[in-house]
């Protein structure tokens, strides 16, 4: 299982020369994208975390007597069975299950818990974003006529805004600390290295063993060479999502999924963006076609303009009485192409793995670009090419699949390993989304990925597509402007990818990649039914559109062959 | 109910008639999938191409059974764009999506027929298609001489550069800086932006410099900010949609030219400067005479005036300063002298750069030039942006005097009146009869004040009273 960063996209990848640049059955997407686990909001409310806390402790009284100890290492010569070194989504995750499993577990945080993904990245962009599409409905003075609305002219108050992404993002954190506190997970406070097998150190010089380690230290965003960020005028995601202003006119360096969120953001804000992509064209990790119909929809008509195939080779911030400058070489030629001006510029060229200061060197692990190798299980490899005994790493910091949720997913499977079940995560499974209006979602193989290995092993390979203009419940909301688009195989039913433009396409996307987890086929799940009217429907007439040539199986619990 | 519509709104796409198919597989398709459709096929068509001149139409596709019609949603390429085979040229809507129109043939779009948000009957001609270059106009002459159906091309506004007269000293030679809306909106109006003046930070083109180079009224764009949190409701820009009276029946309705839109334009934005006006009595009799002397020479009436005033200027920086943001002066190096001139249906302000400086036959000769360039539409942006202060005679049409109205961003404008014989008593009580010319200028009080307009008339009458400086 070998994977794309989330570099690629961005113009940083084309500084990385040693990134494997397709691997057949692989690199399903380089997007990184969040996802709790549904724990993580299950205590929001203050009353019914209070009974939450009162169960959970209940239930570790009896799993205690049951099991001879879930809270003491189950083997004594350690303090934990499992440490995780960052507490972030991935973390989480892992700590969860592990507790679940019944493993002492410890979780070691040196910044904040939540990590980037609940304080500096998809959950107070997520807040942004719903101001975003308010703000763009709401002006939208055709789209309020056709509902037979009238609105008077929409503002907005920047702190307001601001505000509401940090409280989300702060509701969150807390969710999560508590979720793990009731949970009875140790959570320590410090930086967390590896100071030799089943050893960890944390904080200025309290050291711990554990029988397994987990390291989960995630990314913080990439910032290329050349470019000077001042936090004011040139800036990473960190700071455009404290909202500290509204430039007129900004730049966005990227058009990956972090750039488009924020071009959402900022042209429904009022600015005009100019995008700034390495490669020959915008989107470039989405299915073409998805990212052509995504182009029309999200760029063209809005204040946005770009360029392609060009680096910004210099960014300079706004000072002396002039604006931000960027200096644009050719891609390829590495000439100069042109010098923009511009009022902010927001570097969205991807993340870097966080991996320093880890003490890697004391147990012979080199990482590649920063990045810590694993095997398909997550299990570390040394410098020798060989497995590190009981040190995993999950999430950003190994790079398979940059997403919140992959990270989490990742950190079930370990433990899921430590405790005696063998589990491989089949990536291709894992969905992404961006969360623009409307939304774009994906799971498993591109349409051109999708040829490439039909080629290889030799089978073919169909595409169905639906439209969300046919769709009822979409067309109530006059939002009919949508495309969803399956990859499959016509020969056996197998779903290959799924990808969705579309209203809530995230929130859509959840009935093809779990098919995919779980080996349905179409020909089975074309019988299911669909609520009508829903949006849903949408996925269920691109099932209903394919056209498989085998019969769907008799019993559909027989159908379980992995994908 | 429910699953009747269920039915209903699925039915068309399960049709197996349906030409274009939801699911088209991959393998060697003989049908065009979806998205993939193509237009000017010859043999689908008979209207097609008796290859006389190579110039194809482009026909709204049927996209599905039930198509009767189609909209354009969006036009991919623009008239006189190269196109190659298999490219995307037109969007269109049918009553299922939007399908993407390929080309068949390589050529140019040469023109749009039915344009952007138009429905047109399936089979209808919606462009045509010129194989070469040299074709394209021919094609569009053919363009204009189809009865366009139901679809009106609105005539895009000639690409006449702005003739506002309008702010902003540019300095120097700059690369022409402009914000995407204002890059889309000048592709959408046929704007040359490289001829737009930029107003914006910067310098930079914005979408409202290109809307007043283009004619139109700026559209009310998204409300900036309320500058407090509270829920006071934010003014916007609701004055401008105060209904206007009723029309007279015969009424007919002219639109504004590009220019005569930008002078209305600015002229609503001059009622946010704070002006007050400032009259002065100038004796021509020495200036009459030097005229006469130099007249035949191809010195003209304005250019002294120019010369006259820009002197003034240098002696009176604050009278050719402006006020941009309300809270400063901003000194211009340069003395500027804009002159209103009116020009068949319009009214442009050319600009004499450095009229202090230049001496009188130039600044003739410079005239000339730029009432030439005016009348032809020729002129450059800095040739009538730039000026600094503005100089309106209307002396020549027997006006004894008036008042003109403050361009946005200068700080003062003079309004010259004819002059004529007075009859004036000197201080010993003699009466004697003298030429003599209203003079009035209007300035932004902001930064200018009475007395300092005082002071720059009684420099500018003693220059006029006493032209030999003029000449030097």
């Amino acid at each position: 299982m070998q994977s794309a960063f989330s570099l690629s996209f961005s113009q940083s990848s084309l500084t990385l020369p040693n990134r494997p640049l397709s691997s057949p059955n692989a690199a399903p997407r380089n997007l990184r994208f969040c996802g709790l686990r549904r724990e993580a909001f299950g205590f929001s409310p203050p009353k019914q975390l209070n009974s939450c806390r009162f169960q959970v402790k209940n239930r570790r009284i009896e799993v205690s007597a049951a099991a001879g100890g879930n809270g003491a290492p189950s083997n004594k010569s350690f303090d934990y069975d499992l440490v995780i070194i960052g507490a972030g989504v991935g973390g989480h995750g892992a700590a969860l299950h592990a507790v679940e499993k019944g493993l002492k577990t410890a979780i070691i945080e040196g910044d904040v818990v939540g990590g980037t993904c609940v304080n500096r990245g998809c959950v107070p962009s997520k807040a942004l974003l719903a101001v975003s599409g308010r703000m763009r409905e709401l002006q939208n003075e055709h789209h309020m006529k056709s509902f037979g609305l009238q609105v008077s002219a929409a503002g907005y108050d920047r702190q307001g805004v601001a505000d509401h992404a940090s409280n989300l993002a702060t509701k969150i954190r807390n969710n999560l600390t508590n979720s793990m506190k009731a949970l009875g997970v140790d959570i320590l406070t410090g930086f967390g290295s590896v100071l030799g097998p089943q050893k960890v150190k944390y904080g200025k010089d309290n050291v711990i063993t554990a029988k397994d380690i987990i390291i989960a230290t995630g990314s913080v965003p990439f910032v290329p060479k050349g470019i000077e960020v001042d936090g004011k005028t040139v800036i990473t995601s960190d700071h455009a999502l404290k909202l500290e202003s509204v430039p007129d006119w900004i730049a966005i360096v990227g058009s990956g999924y972090i750039g488009l969120e924020f071009s959402d953001v900022y042209t429904a804000l009022g600015s005009e963006v100019t995008f700034i992509e390495a490669l020959d064209q915008l989107m470039p990790g989405f299915d073409p076609e998805i990212s052509k119909l995504a182009q029309r929809v999200l760029i063209n008509p809005r204040k946005i303009d770009y360029h392609t195939g060009v680096f910004a080779s210099k960014i300079t911030p706004a000072k002396d009485g002039r604006p931000v400058m960027i200096e644009l070489i050719d891609a390829k030629t590495k000439e100069h192409k042109d010098t923009l001006e511009v009022d902010a510029a927001l570097i969205a060229t991807g993340r870097a793995p966080f991996t320093n200061g880890l003490g890697l060197e004391n147990i012979n692990v080199a990482t590649q670009r920063g990045f810590i190798p694993v095997d398909e299980r997550m299990r570390v490899i040394d410098g020798n090419g060989k497995l590190v005994p009981n040190l995993y790493c999950i999430g950003d910091a190994n790079g398979k699949l940059m997403l919140a949720h992959a990270a989490s997913a990742q950190g079930i499977s370990v433990v899921e390993q430590v405790t005696g079940r063998d589990h491989v995560l089949n990536h291709l499974s894992i969905p992404a989304a961006c969360f623009t209006h409307p939304e774009i979602s994906m799971v498993g193989l591109t349409e051109p990925q999708a040829r490439e290995k039909a080629e290889k092993e030799g089978f073919k390979v169909s595409i169905a597509k639906t439209s969300f203009k046919a769709n009822t419940k979409a067309l109530a909301e006059n939002e009919g402007e949508g495309l969803a688009k399956m990859i499959y195989r016509p020969d056996n039913g197998e779903i290959l990818g799924v990808h969705i433009f579309g209203l809530h396409a995230a929130d859509l996307i959840h009935e093809a990649s779990n098919a995919i987890a779980l080996g349905t086929r179409i020909q089975d799940i074309k019988l299911a039914v669909h609520a009508h009217p829903t949006l849903s429907e949408v996925v269920d007439e691109l099932f209903k559109a394919a056209k498989v040539e085998s019969p769907a199986s008799t019993t559909p619990q027989s159908v379980k062959a992995a994908v | 109910m429910a699953a009747s519509s269920s039915f209903l709104s699925t039915a068309s796409l399960s049709n197996p008639k349906s030409t274009i198919s939801f699911a088209s597989s991959v393998s060697p398709a003989p049908i065009p999938s979806l998205r993939r459709v193509v237009f000017c096929s010859p043999f689908s068509h008979r209207r097609v191409m008796t290859v006389r001149s190579k110039i194809r139409e482009i026909f709204m596709p049927a996209l599905s059974s039930t198509m009767t019609e189609g909209k354009i949603v969006s036009w991919i390429k623009t008239e006189g764009e190269k196109l190659a085979k298999g490219e995307s040229v037109v969007v269109v809507e049918s009553d299922k999506a939007d399908m993407d129109v390929e080309t068949f043939y390589d050529g140019y779009l040469a023109a749009i027929v039915v344009g952007e948000g138009e429905t047109a009957p399936v089979g209808a001609a919606i462009g045509l298609l010129a194989e070469t270059e040299a074709e394209i106009e021919e094609a569009k002459n053919k363009a204009a001489s189809k009865p366009s159906s139901s679809a009106v091309v609105p005539s895009p506004p000639p690409a006449t550069s702005s003739p506002a007269p309008a702010a902003a000293a540019s300095d120097g030679p700059r690369k022409t800086v402009a914000t995407p809306h204002a890059k889309k909106l000048a592709k959408q109006h046929k704007v040359d932006i490289g001829s737009v003046a930029g107003t914006g930070p910067f310098g930079r083109i914005t979408a409202s410099d290109v809307e007043a180079a283009a004619g139109i009224a700026p559209t009310v764009t998204p409300p900036p900010p309320p500058p407090s949190p509270a829920a006071a409701p934010a003014p916007t820009a609701k004055a401008t949609t105060t209904s206007s009276p009723p029309l007279l029946p015969d009424a007919s309705i002219v639109p504004f030219t590009a220019m005569q839109s930008a002078v209305s334009k600015n002229m609503i934005e001059s009622l946010s400067v704070p002006t007050f006006r400032v009259g002065y009595p100038v004796n021509t009799d020495a200036l009459d005479a030097l005229y006469e002397k130099v007249k035949p020479k191809g010195v003209t009436m304005t250019a002294l005036l120019a010369k006259a005033a820009g002197m003034a200027l240098a002696q009176h920086p604050v009278v050719n300063a402006s006020c941009k943001d309300g809270k400063s002066f901003s000194y211009n190096s340069n003395i500027n002298v804009a002159v209103a001139v009116a020009i068949n249906g319009g009214l442009i302000t050319p600009v004499l750069q450095d009229a202090d400086k230049l001496d009188l036959y130039l600044l003739s000769e410079k005239w000339k030039e730029l009432v030439g360039k005016a009348k032809s539409k020729q002129l450059q942006p800095h040739e009538y942006n730039s000026g600094t202060f503005t100089l309106s005679n209307l002396g020549m049409f027997g006006v004894d005097r008036f008042d003109a109205i403050l361009p946005p961003g200068q700080g003062a404008i003079m309004a010259v009146g004819a002059s004529k014989p007075t009859v004036v008593a000197d201080k010993d009580g003699f009466f004697s009869v003298k030429n003599k010319m209203l003079v009035n200028v209007t300035a932004d009080h902001r930064i200018v004040y009475g007395a300092d307009l005082a002071a720059f008339l009684q420099t500018f009458a003693k220059i006029v009273e006493n032209p030999d400086s003029l000449t030097l």
